[in-house]
């Protein structure tokens, strides 16, 4: 781990597979969007279709024993699987690059701001695949293509570093897992807020049925909210545990290499911040009149508190925490 | 819960200016620099323990409220288990059909009897707390029951860690908050390579010393250690790739039989003895200097200078000698005579026309940039001074004056127009050891582990509820009810009671079937 040997092809080839990475679920985000804008809300297209549909099939019933061709599948409905399919490419891309940038380094591969960003994306990613995997589910993806995509843009352009060995206090085997435990929460909290801003996009006014404004239709074709608010529900129980075990698995490290388990450190601070937020999400939910738009908040302003611990805390306050090998 | 979710959210709140202010524990000069910046409104902030938001009267006050909350709010809750788990469940409702998840259908009696049929399905609900209840309404044959109702529930646990968590809870504070009563740390310079070393016998031996309120310093754990090697190495960038110092220690035992053992400290990998630990937190240089004074006799001291640039390790710092005795005639003479030197440190020297900087962190080639005085350096005004810059007061009264700027790099020397020689002989490197002693952080530990293993089992775990009621049917069969309750988490409940109920059904169904669930919005995700 300390020599400064590093294998510049593989490098090169991790780079690659990020750009690629990149453009491919750029590439996704628009098939997605373009099957999110041409499908019509699915009410009102199973309500045509019945109408449309039962119509023929009693006329031409006259030739009995011809089998009326299944429906094919829709324009936008094939789109929408082309751009689904192009996610799980570029999820695969991003793998490859986080997995090249540690064969290249010979070392765990989240050790920069730029490294843990994709990790936290890829994280996202994974956790949106299993939480979306039902077909009704795939127009959520352009909402969590957004700020992945977001995320990667402004770690490939502004927080790039090179591929280089860590710095000692970076050189502990806490470094595999405090790292990728606290990226694994920070991944699935931020399809969690998504869905949480979903959620509460479908319960405002928003969604009201005589709305014909683009907007409207957009929150029109967004599955209930019920189920929205499961999504969030269920990738909160999820990452809350794995986020406070990021944080313990943290403070054991604290201990060995600064000397206290716990020093407020500004990225200690923020991260306890996060989780008591999330706590707090939880207690809502179990508590009369919070449930459903007041949780959803709670959730929102729990992803703000994260989003704001990975920027403003490693870019702006100097901490022990400044690792983000950028400046 | 209410009080319990306003706290919670005043907590995360009150805790914000501690991430985005400077804070004392973390950083005192850049607390003293904010408040220089903003004289309107620092002072105001100061006020409000702004700067100490960690152990400001509010955030304590919320925290302390949060716990009483939660006592309250967990030992009932904790009775009220403790008892759940002595009583039997709860009968059915009257009317299972009411219940969000509910089931009826008739079954063929066959051989089984009402009795008979509760018995296999109570078999059935394994791992189940369960209890059948049967009742005779006097028409059938007398002894034979007519009705019975198995009263089901399960996931018990999910209670108990929640209460384990919570409580783990009360745990964390109080073993911090015994730790921050009998822990101490201290920081102290080891100058390496056949140094003094030191001997933390006494708050005195540090250079700096932070304490909870029960260590008066008088008992602390003595261990001596001298640094032989510290090695560093670099990247060509400068990016430091590792540190270790190769030191030796005496504690407990050996330091009663004089002897040292060896022990190879690194950033991440801290020397645990008997308790405490000693750890490597810094580095940097200290420079030697020899100073010929005119009657031909010398004095030599290394003395560390502050890195103030963390990349480069360009340092700045500053040094005194009193003449020896003997070279002038009277001690007011000698103080009027002392030599000073204040200036820059490079480890690896680059000069732009006369100023200095460093290139590489690495002591590559030494320089220093210095200003020396003669005169009075204060040794003995009995003032306090900065180890690292002359007093400013002694200067500008004149009783310390400026002689001579020079550049020198290792070897070189400057003589001054007394014939004193101010000789720069290279640098060495220097080590900041931090001492830490915290009897309580193996329970914080401990508290942790239980508190996750607690939220774990709470949200791994869901509590629910099932009914059965047997009753007879129209000839030869019997009505099964079934009707079931989330108490926690009912996110899937719907296919869990589905799956529940054919499992319970195998093999015995036939008939009419009539299930429902009471909600009406869609039950699966």
């Amino acid at each position: 781990m300390n020599t400064s040997d590093i294998d510049m092809g593989l490098a090169r080839y991790s780079d690659w597979a990020f750009t690629s990475s990149v453009l491919v679920l750029v590439a996704a985000l628009l098939l997605l969007a373009v099957e999110l804008a041409y499908s019509r809300s699915r009410r009102v297209e199973t309500r045509e279709f019945a109408h449309t549909r039962a119509a023929p099939v009693a006329v031409n019933s006259v030739t009995p024993g011809v089998v009326v061709e299944a429906p094919s599948r829709r324009f936008d409905e094939r789109v929408g699987a082309a751009g689904l399919a192009l996610v799980y490419v570029g999820i695969a891309l991003l793998l490859g690059c986080i997995v090249l940038r540690g064969l290249s380094t010979s070392r765990a591969p989240w050790g920069n701001m730029y490294e843990f960003i994709n990790l936290t994306c890829f994280c996202g990613l994974v956790a949106a695949a299993v939480v979306l995997r039902r077909p009704q589910y795939r127009s959520l993806w352009v909402f969590v293509l957004l700020p992945v995509l977001i995320l990667l843009t402004v770690s490939g352009r502004w927080l790039y570093s090179h591929a280089a060995p860590v710095m000692p206090a970076l050189q502990s085997y806490w470094l595999p897992i405090h790292v990728s435990v606290v990226s694994l929460g920070s991944g699935v909290f931020l399809v969690a807020g998504v869905a949480s801003i979903l959620f509460l996009l479908k319960m405002s006014r928003l969604s009201d049925p005589d709305r014909s404004d683009a907007l409207g239709r957009l929150v029109q074709k967004l599955p209930d909210a019920r189920s929205l608010d499961k999504i969030a529900y269920r990738t909160t129980i999820f990452a809350f545990p794995v986020f406070g075990f990021g944080v313990i698995f943290g403070a054991i490290w604290a201990e060995e290499a600064w000397g206290r388990y716990w020093g407020w450190d500004p990225k200690e601070t923020m991260a306890f911040i996060a989780w008591v937020i999330y706590a707090a999400y939880l207690h809502a939910r179990s508590t009369a009149g919070w449930r459903d738009r007041k949780a959803a908040w709670i959730n929102v302003a729990g992803l703000i508190a994260m989003i704001f611990n990975l920027f403003f805390i490693n870019l702006v306050t100097a901490g022990l925490h400044s690792y983000a090998g950028v400046g | 819960m209410g009080t319990a979710l306003v706290l919670l959210f005043l907590l995360a709140l009150a805790a914000i200016p501690g991430a985005l202010l400077p804070q004392r524990n973390l950083n005192e000069a850049k607390v003293a620099e904010y408040i220089a910046a903003y004289p309107t409104i620092g002072p105001w902030l100061d006020r409000l323990q702004a700067f100490d938001v960690f152990s400001s009267f509010w955030f304590t006050a919320i925290y302390v409220l949060l716990f009483i909350s939660l006592v309250g709010c967990l030992t009932p809750r904790l009775f009220e288990h403790v008892r759940s788990l002595r009583t039997a469940p709860v009968t059915a409702p009257r009317n299972l059909g009411r219940l969000p998840k509910h089931h009826r259908t008739q079954v063929p009696a066959g051989s089984a009897d009402v009795a008979g049929l509760a018995q296999t399905l109570g078999e059935r609900l394994r791992g189940w707390r369960r209890v059948t209840r049967s009742t005779s309404d006097g028409t059938g044959v007398a002894g034979v029951a007519d009705t019975a109702e198995i009263s089901a529930e399960k996931g018990y646990l999910h209670e108990f860690g929640n209460i384990v968590f919570h409580f783990s809870l009360l745990g964390l504070l109080v073993a911090i908050a015994a730790g921050k009563l009998f822990s101490y740390e201290g920081n102290v310079i080891v100058i390496a390579d056949g140094g003094p070393g030191f001997c933390s016998a006494s708050p005195a031996a540090f250079d700096s010393f932070r304490a909870g309120n029960t260590v008066d310093g008088t008992s602390l754990y003595p261990i001596c250690v001298r640094v032989n090697d510290f090695e560093t190495s670099y990247l060509p960038n400068g990016q430091a790739v590792s540190f270790r110092a190769d030191i030796d220690y005496q504690a407990g035992d050996t330091l009663d039989t004089g002897t040292w053992q060896p022990y190879l400290l690194k950033v991440n990998e801290p020397l645990r003895v008997g308790g405490d630990r000693i750890y490597l937190q810094g580095h940097g240089y200290a420079p030697t200097f020899t100073v010929t004074f005119p009657d031909g006799q010398t004095r030599t001291q290394t003395l560390q200078w502050r890195p103030d640039d963390q990349i480069t390790f360009l340092s700045s710092g500053a040094m005194r000698f009193d003449p020896p005795g003997g070279t002038y005639a009277d001690e007011r003479e000698r103080r009027k005579n002392q030599i000073a030197i204040q200036g820059l440190f490079a480890p690896t020297g680059e000069l732009d026309g006369t100023l200095l900087s460093s290139s590489f962190p690495a002591l590559n080639d030494p320089a220093v940039a210095i200003d020396v005085y003669q005169g009075d350096a204060g040794l003995d005004t009995g003032r306090p001074q900065s180890l690292f810059s002359l007093d400013p007061r002694m200067i500008d009264q004149g009783r310390l004056t400026k002689v001579a700027r020079v550049n020198l790099r290792a070897g070189e020397d400057k003589r001054l127009d007394d014939g004193t020689v101010v000789r720069f002989d290279g640098a060495t490197p220097f080590v900041n050891l931090q001492v830490s002693h915290d009897p309580a952080q193996i329970w914080v530990l401990v508290f942790a582990m239980t508190m996750m293993a607690g939220l774990l089992i709470s949200l791994i775990v869901r509590r629910r509820r099932v009914w059965v009621r047997l009753s007879h049917g129209p000839a030869g069969t019997v009505n099964v009810e079934l009707g079931g309750l989330a108490r926690t988490d009912n996110s899937g409940w719907g296919e869990e009671f589905e799956r529940l109920t054919a499992r319970l059904l195998a093999g015995l169904r036939s008939g009419s079937e009539e299930s429902g669930s009471q909600d009406k919005k869609a039950d699966r995700v």
